[in-house]
């Protein structure tokens, strides 16, 4: 097994004359945290909706786990074992909290509508496994207090764990995290930051938009900066940090 | 409340309860005959009708989400199969079919429910990728469609006989006994309204269950989460296509079967029945019942089915008796109270008049929390 996990491949995509995304080539390895940096409007969350079938690339393509990946379609995306959150969070914001993760098992179950008026035993099982799989994930994301609660009404912090509970539900091989920390509190971040951590041990290799420089750097193994849809940098953190390029486009000020 | 909690009741006190209502039901007719008369039997086996519809319309509207004005059209295709199948019209098209077809009604009911489906997957197809006003818009113009055809489809071929409609059709017959005439059971005549009444109850019974099991389960989910979101839906995995083609003959299905038991109790079909008003109202009694909650559904089609009928009984008299004379013929007054409720509730009662607990924070809270995003 190669040890890279995916690898994508001169992606293209523009909106109109905007170029949101140029030649756009890296490579996540298996169970490493990887940042995707770089300043507002730069590609980063346009990158994550071609890699997840949201978007058609104009040119490139995707490896995902030694396959091409068929980003045509969202859920055949999901399917092969990439899972995602959003920028702006959406949840199924009527239904609970359980019910949003146990949606995520959606994939990973097969009851059809005879097997649902039926209920038989396969059925039953299957409910009863789906559903204590979106407990554990609950508690996984600690916020298996509010499982009968309404997703909109959590709090913002427990929004997003939720999110990523859900996406971990498809039983992702790639989770990927567009501004998690976005709008937390330093005490949600660092509680956000221990749970990347665990799911990255868990064996999920992790994907991360983030802004925060600071959480970027200390948690990722390998960052990759986009600045007007280019890539321009790609390695250890220490490095990229201390790349003139990366220093000039965008974290000068972050960083001095 | 914590619906884990509300739901755990004294078992004793349920069953004793079931056995009430199962008790009522079964007696209903006869108390309803005796105390108002046979025509109110009438009444109340339509309403098990538009409750089946109703509960058939919630499962696209309630539960997926998607806006359907044309959702009539199933019921017309199950009532034209039942028609065709189970009537000697056909003879006169095809002399080689004489006496018709008389197709026994297990195998016509089925087929209905499947036939439907299929319309509803055809019309679900192409406003795959339509949302809210354009999807009301397209699906306006399918149940339009469908009436149009079965208004001439009477040449070159006579299939539907066009606007003077299908006759003598073969009343409904379980076992070898036919519904379409008085029954004696131990001495008790039952006359047919009544016959038709416990069928119609027993398959409503078995929509509601079939609902009731398709809301709680991997399906149901799918539906109500394309609601929410449907780009998460899609990013959870789920392949809101098939989810939604789903929706649609599912639906379309239940209209399909509620439309071979009207022709079969009726015994004569024709286009007037499918008009876009009848859409209208079978949508009026999803969204004022409360959208996506089984009850308020079941409760909205109880409800205007039996108002407008009370209305076209009540209305002539009580204004005889205020000013001397009809100022205002019962059929008028019936749409313009109508119209009257359905803006009162809307404006007072946004969620339905017996929404589900969710529905009823949904509207409550200020605005949605969770926003949507540009993708
Ligand atoms: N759906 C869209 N339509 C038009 N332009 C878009 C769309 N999505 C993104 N863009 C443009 O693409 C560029 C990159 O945006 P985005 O990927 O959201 O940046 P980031 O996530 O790095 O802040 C921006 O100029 C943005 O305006
Ligand atoms: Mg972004």
């Amino acid at each position: 097994m190669s040890n890279v996990l995916l690898d994508a491949r001169r992606i293209g995509k523009s909106f109109g004359g905007v170029q949101a995304l140029r030649d756009v080539s890296l490579t996540i390895r298996r169970g490493e945290i990887y940042g995707l940096i770089g300043p507002n409007g730069a590609g980063k969350t346009t990158f994550f909706n071609v890699l997840t079938g949201l978007y058609s690339a104009d040119a490139g393509e995707v490896m995902f786990d030694e396959a091409r990946l068929n980003i045509g379609a969202p859920h055949e995306v999901t399917r092969q074992g990439i899972a995602r959150t959003f920028q702006n969070i959406r949840l199924f914001a009527n239904m609970s909290a359980l019910e949003n993760v146990m949606v995520g098992r959606h994939l990973r179950s097969r009851t059809g509508v005879i097997g649902a008026v039926l209920r038989n035993k396969a059925t039953r099982i299957e409910e009863a496994d789906i559903a204590d799989r979106a407990h554990r994930l609950l508690q996984y994301v600690n916020v298996d207090a509010r499982a009968n609660d309404l997703a909109r009404h959590l709090s913002y912090g427990d929004q997003r764990r939720l999110e990523i509970a859900r996406a971990l539900a498809t039983e992702p091989k790639l989770l990927a995290l567009d501004e998690p920390a976005a709008g937390m509190n330093a005490t949600e971040t660092a509680a956000l930051r221990e749970l990347v951590e665990s799911i990255r041990d868990d064996g999920v290799t992790v994907l991360l938009i983030e802004h925060d420089v600071k959480l970027v750097m200390g948690l990722c193994n390998r960052v990759a900066v986009l600045d007007y849809g280019e890539k321009i940098a790609e390695d250890v953190p220490e490095l990229v940090q201390r790349d003139p390029k990366v220093v000039e486009a965008y974290l000068g000020g972050a960083l001095a | 409340m914590n619906p884990a909690t509300c739901g755990r009741r004294d078992p004793r006190v349920a069953f004793a309860g079931t056995l009430l209502l199962a008790v009522a039901l079964a007696l209903a007719p006869f108390a309803v005959g005796a105390g108002a008369g046979i025509a109110w039997v009438r009444v109340i086996d339509f309403a098990l009708l538009y409750i089946m519809l109703a509960l058939g319309l919630n499962i696209v509207v309630g539960f997926a989400g998607l806006l359907d004005l044309g959702y009539i059209a199933f019921y017309a295709v199950g009532a034209y199969l039942y028609a065709l199948l189970s009537s000697p019209h056909l003879a006169g098209a095809f002399p080689s079919l004489a006496p018709g077809l008389h197709w026994p009604v297990w195998a016509v009911l089925p087929l209905g429910a499947l036939v439907a489906g299929g319309f509803g997957v055809i019309l679900g197809a192409p406003t795959l990728r339509l949302r809210g006003d354009y999807l009301a818009i397209v699906t306006l113009g399918f149940g339009e469609i469908i009436r149009i055809f079965l208004n001439n489809l009477n040449r070159p071929v006579n299939l539907t006989n066009g606007p003077q409609g299908i006759t003598q059709i073969d009343p409904i017959d379980i076992g070898g006994v036919s519904l379409g005439s008085t029954l004696e059971v131990f001495g008790i005549a039952v006359p047919s309204v009544y016959l038709y009444y416990y069928l119609f109850l027993a398959a409503t019974l078995l929509v509601i269950f079939v609902s009731i099991r398709l809301e709680d389960s991997r399906i149901g989910r799918a539906w109500v989460a394309i609601r929410e979101d449907e780009i998460a839906a899609k990013a959870c995995g789920i392949n809101t296509r098939n989810v939604k083609l789903l929706a649609f003959a599912m639906g379309a299905s239940f209209g399909g079967v509620a439309g071979g038991l009207f022709a079969g109790f009726q015994q004569f079909v024709s286009p007037e029945s499918f008009t876009l008003l009848e859409s209208i109202m079978v949508l009026c009694m999803v969204v004022l019942g409360g959208m996506g909650h089984i009850p308020g559904v079941i409760f909205g089609g109880v409800l205007l089915t039996l108002l407008p009928e009370a209305l076209r009984y009540g209305a002539g008299p009580v204004q005889t008796a205020l000013f001397g004379k009809v100022l205002i013929p019962p059929e008028s007054l019936r749409m313009l109270l109508f119209g009257l409720a359905l803006i009162l509730v809307m404006l007072y009662r946004p969620a339905g008049l017996w929404p589900s607990a969710i529905r009823r924070r949904e509207f409550a809270g200020a605005g949605r929390s969770v926003e949507g995003d540009r993708e």
